[in-house]
């Protein structure tokens, strides 16, 4: 840029701060020009990020008749009303859980969805247990591992189970996030 | 006069020396047909484009319209399955073509000075493909798209510190929904194909600028432009890709020509509805594959860090072939990958094939499909989606109703109403035998060996664990009030059998000795009437027929069954009898009676106090209005059957 590096002190550089100021200027220019749209359409693409997930009540699932008493697992889908953007869907099927009796008046409530990559188990008599079909982890009845070696991180996430007016089976539906060992639930 | 103008256009624009450069550019050693690769990938994103643009333009992007968008234009839009059939063939044509031109260029050595950029841009349209792919299965938004494009979703958020950011983003919010269609189709249709045409078309430009590789040596091979040579050799290339994926959406058509046009398009995506075959597309079945091979935890590497490390490794290759034998390692390297990927794809496939659970779901979504294709044809599809047209089908919802609400205790044709037997884990007490066991459940000694094959078929001890056929406690219901079911009930060998009252309580009853001492067979003729009578009473839409033809012989058995056959000293029939201690025979097995009877069988007009085990469905809120329909309406045979001829 200069022209003569060994010219001393002030004629060269005024010139030389203008040129700089200059250019700072035309990058600043082209950066806000550029910038602005991207960044306001960026913002809105993130809103996902900052819109905070209404917290999830407990769901009427079925009642205790409906659960064998041998405790074998029995799956229901669950319902309850959920917004999707724009939609306000009124009882529709937002996932599905596993209920068993433990005891007679016990009952576990376990998420049907795969802790690891979130494909839905399916209970195998012959095995007293869950399977997961994508990737084969597989699970206890009580949820648990069953196998070291299952791509699983973690067992089968349990839910909170309510009975309500002695007969009717209460779950608080929740996601939990898939693929780490510590069960999060999804904010 | 058009020289002038072409002449007048080439000095404003340059475009005409740049043609010329393009069309006769010189290839040193004439034209070969692994030059033609480039060009190949050029043509299938072209065709992708293309046939993408027009889908697109009648594609709807939201959870109640997008299966339903597609749906429409496979099958009522004119030519709409060719399109599909041709993008979706395409899709994977692309990756074919890919794989074999990154082959290519690394056998030949073509990544050295100065192509190294060029070679990177292909291996920059790797993960760009796999992008493409992930994001275009879930669009038709079916029940195969829904649940294959779960796991992509899942692994993005395993990824270290922005992972769960990073899901909720792509997803448009904390689960999939219409912006997670919004999303996938900007991806889709907007950003990753502009990337890849900026790639492909710095691909070609280097491919151009370069040379398409150095010229062969001591091959004595003339010199040749571009025109026509090598663009013959290109065409010829293209219109036999273009003939392959034709023949794949054509061919299925011709050898089945009853069958729905088109790629499969499964039932609508159901989040409640388990689909167990959610498998990525075959080339992907490598790394789905691979993935099962990391247990818990450490499903980072396997998804993210060795792909990683492999992609480095293949960037690297310009540079490792500098050393003596790098080129060599260069080529085992690939030849190994490719030799491992399909490998794994091999296992994975043969792995499904023997995969019972995968194979029942495919076979379950080939069915639901086609039942979506007859109820949307019949009744059209309703502004809150296609999705609700299955979840009001009895021939749908009634067998997994019944396997769920019904089948501990009765049967449907001996299974549970979706083709499965109900099993039992039983622990052995002392005294059981093979025989006994058998014997309880209404199975052979043989069925039970066979189900426990790991005992051997030894004598059994005391605390062992054994696999079993649940007992059934209840009639089996197929065919329920018709006149074969109503001929075994009045059968004195097959009342108190498993499929009439043989597990109930009812097994010593009133019942099963009145049939076992009159329905003998001097009174055939008149039983056949009774049972005439009463099935009529059902108003089946299977015996219409029948019932209309039989009228004569119906108002006999009415008579009968007031007269001489006396069922009315327990049951009612026509009027109320309160002193009735029988389910009463009017209307039985009709609608409204069989909708009551589910609803409570304790009540005074069926069971009453007698019940045996069956619980009131309605009264107990087991199941709902709506679901005590489809459940009843499923075991009377009610549900929509398409005419058998008039099918496109």
């Amino acid at each position: 840029m200069q022209k003569d590096p060994a010219t001393p002190g002030a004629a060269a550089s005024p010139p030389a701060r203008r040129e700089f100021l200059k250019q700072g200027c035309a990058a600043c220019l082209a950066v806000a020009a550029v910038g602005t749209p991207a960044a306001v359409g960026t913002r809105v693409f993130l809103d996902p990020l900052t819109r905070l997930k209404t917290v999830e009540n407990f769901v009427k699932v079925t009642t205790l008749d409906t659960l064998p008493e041998d405790g074998t697992p029995v799956q229901f889908p669950v319902l309850a009303d959920r917004r999707d953007a724009w939609t306000k869907f009124t009882q529709v099927p937002i996932g599905a859980v596993f209920l068993q009796r433990q005891a007679k008046d016990k009952l576990l409530a376990l998420s049907v969805v795969c802790p690891h990559a979130g494909c839905f188990v399916d209970y195998v008599e012959e095995q007293q247990g869950f399977l997961c079909p994508c990737h084969n982890s597989l699970f206890l009845k009580d949820g648990g591992l069953k196998d070291e070696q299952s791509p699983s991180p973690r067992p089968l996430d349990t839910l909170e189970v309510q009975v309500r007016n002695r007969n009717e089976v209460w779950v608080r539906f929740q996601d939990f996030q898939l693929g780490v060992t510590e069960k999060k639930p999804v904010a | 006069m058009i020289k002038r103008v072409l002449a007048w256009v080439d000095e404003r624009t340059g475009l005409g020396r740049f043609a010329e450069a393009f069309l006769f550019q010189n290839l040193p050693g004439g034209s070969r047909w692994r030059y033609s690769w480039g060009t190949l990938l050029l043509y299938v994103f072209f065709l992708q484009a293309v046939t993408g643009f027009f889908l697109w333009t009648a594609y709807s992007p939201s959870t109640q319209t997008a299966w339903e968008s597609i749906h429409f234009i496979q099958n009522e839009m004119t030519g709409g399955w060719l399109l599909r059939g041709l993008h979706h063939f395409g899709a994977q044509a692309f990756v074919v073509v890919l794989v074999l031109h990154l082959l290519q260029m690394v056998i030949y050595g073509v990544y050295r000075a100065p192509r190294e950029v060029n070679f990177w841009l292909v291996l920059l349209l790797l993960p760009l493909a796999i992008a493409m792919s992930a994001t275009g299965w879930l669009l038709p938004y079916d029940q195969h798209g829904f649940w294959a494009s779960r796991v992509p979703i899942g692994i993005m958020g395993v990824t270290p510190v922005i992972g769960p950011w990073l899901q909720k983003i792509a997803m448009g919010g904390s689960s999939v929904g219409h912006h997670t269609l919004t999303h996938f189709l900007a991806l889709h249709a907007g950003l990753l194909p502009l990337i890849v045409a900026l790639v492909l078309g710095g691909h070609y430009y280097l491919n151009r600028k370069h040379g398409f590789a150095d010229a062969p040596k001591d091959c004595g091979c003339p010199d040749e432009p571009y025109f026509p040579a090598q663009f013959l050799k290109d065409a010829a290339a293209c219109l036999a890709v273009l003939i392959v994926l034709l023949g794949f959406v054509l061919v299925p058509l011709w050898q089945n020509p009853g069958a729905a046009p088109g790629v499969h398009l499964g039932a609508p995506a159901d989040p409640s509805e388990q689909y167990s075959a959610a498998r990525p597309e075959w080339f992907m079945l490598f790394l789905f594959q691979f993935l099962k091979y990391f247990p818990g935890g450490t499903e980072v590497w396997g998804a993210m860090v060795i792909p990683g490390l492999v992609m480095t490794v293949l960037a690297l290759m310009p540079f490792v072939a500098k050393w003596k034998h790098g080129h060599r390692f260069n080529v085992l390297f690939i030849g190994v990958l490719a030799v491992g990927a399909l490998t794994l794809t091999r296992i994975a496939l043969v792995q499904d094939s023997k995969d019972e659970t995968y194979l029942t779901a495919k076979e379950h979504d080939r069915r639901s499909a086609e039942r979506m294709r007859q109820l949307v044809s019949e009744r059209g599809i309703p502004p809150s989606g296609g999705a609700a047209l299955l979840r009001d089908d009895p021939f749908t919802q009634g067998p997994k109703l019944f396997a769920k609400n019904c089948a501990s205790c009765h049967r449907f044709d001996g299974h549970d109403g979706t083709g499965r037997m109900p099993l039992n884990t039983y622990t052995v007490r002392a005294g059981d035998t093979w025989e006994s066991i058998a014997e309880y459940r209404f199975t052979k000694p043989e069925q039970l060996r066979d189900l426990n094959k790991s005992l051997g078929g030894r004598a059994l001890k005391p605390g062992d664990q054994v696999t079993v056929y649940a007992r059934p406690w209840a009639p089996d219901l197929k065919g329920f009030a018709t006149r074969e079911w109503l001929a075994g009930l009045m059968d004195p060998a097959r009342v108190d059998g498993p499929r009439f009252f043989g597990g109930t309580k009812f097994k010593d009853g009133k019942m099963v000795k009145w049939v076992k001492k009159n329905c003998t067979s001097e009174k055939a003729g008149d039983l056949k009437k009774v049972i005439a009578a009463l099935s009529a009473e059902a108003r089946l839409k299977s015996q219409a027929g029948p019932d209309k033809a039989d009228a004569e012989l119906i108002k006999q058995g009415r008579a009968l069954i007031t007269g001489d056959f006396a069922c009315t000293d327990c049951h009612s029939f026509g009027k109320k009898d309160p002193d009735a201690t029988a389910p009463d025979l009017t209307g039985y097995g009709s609608r409204a009676w069989l909708l009551r009877f589910i609803s409570n069988p304790n009540h005074a007009d069926f069971y009453g106090k007698r019940n045996d085990r069956m619980p009131a469905f309605a009264d107990k809120k087991i199941l709902d209005a709506k679901q005590l329909g489809l459940l009843t309406d499923w075991l009377r045979g009610e549900w929509y059957v398409p005419p058998k001829n008039g099918t496109k």
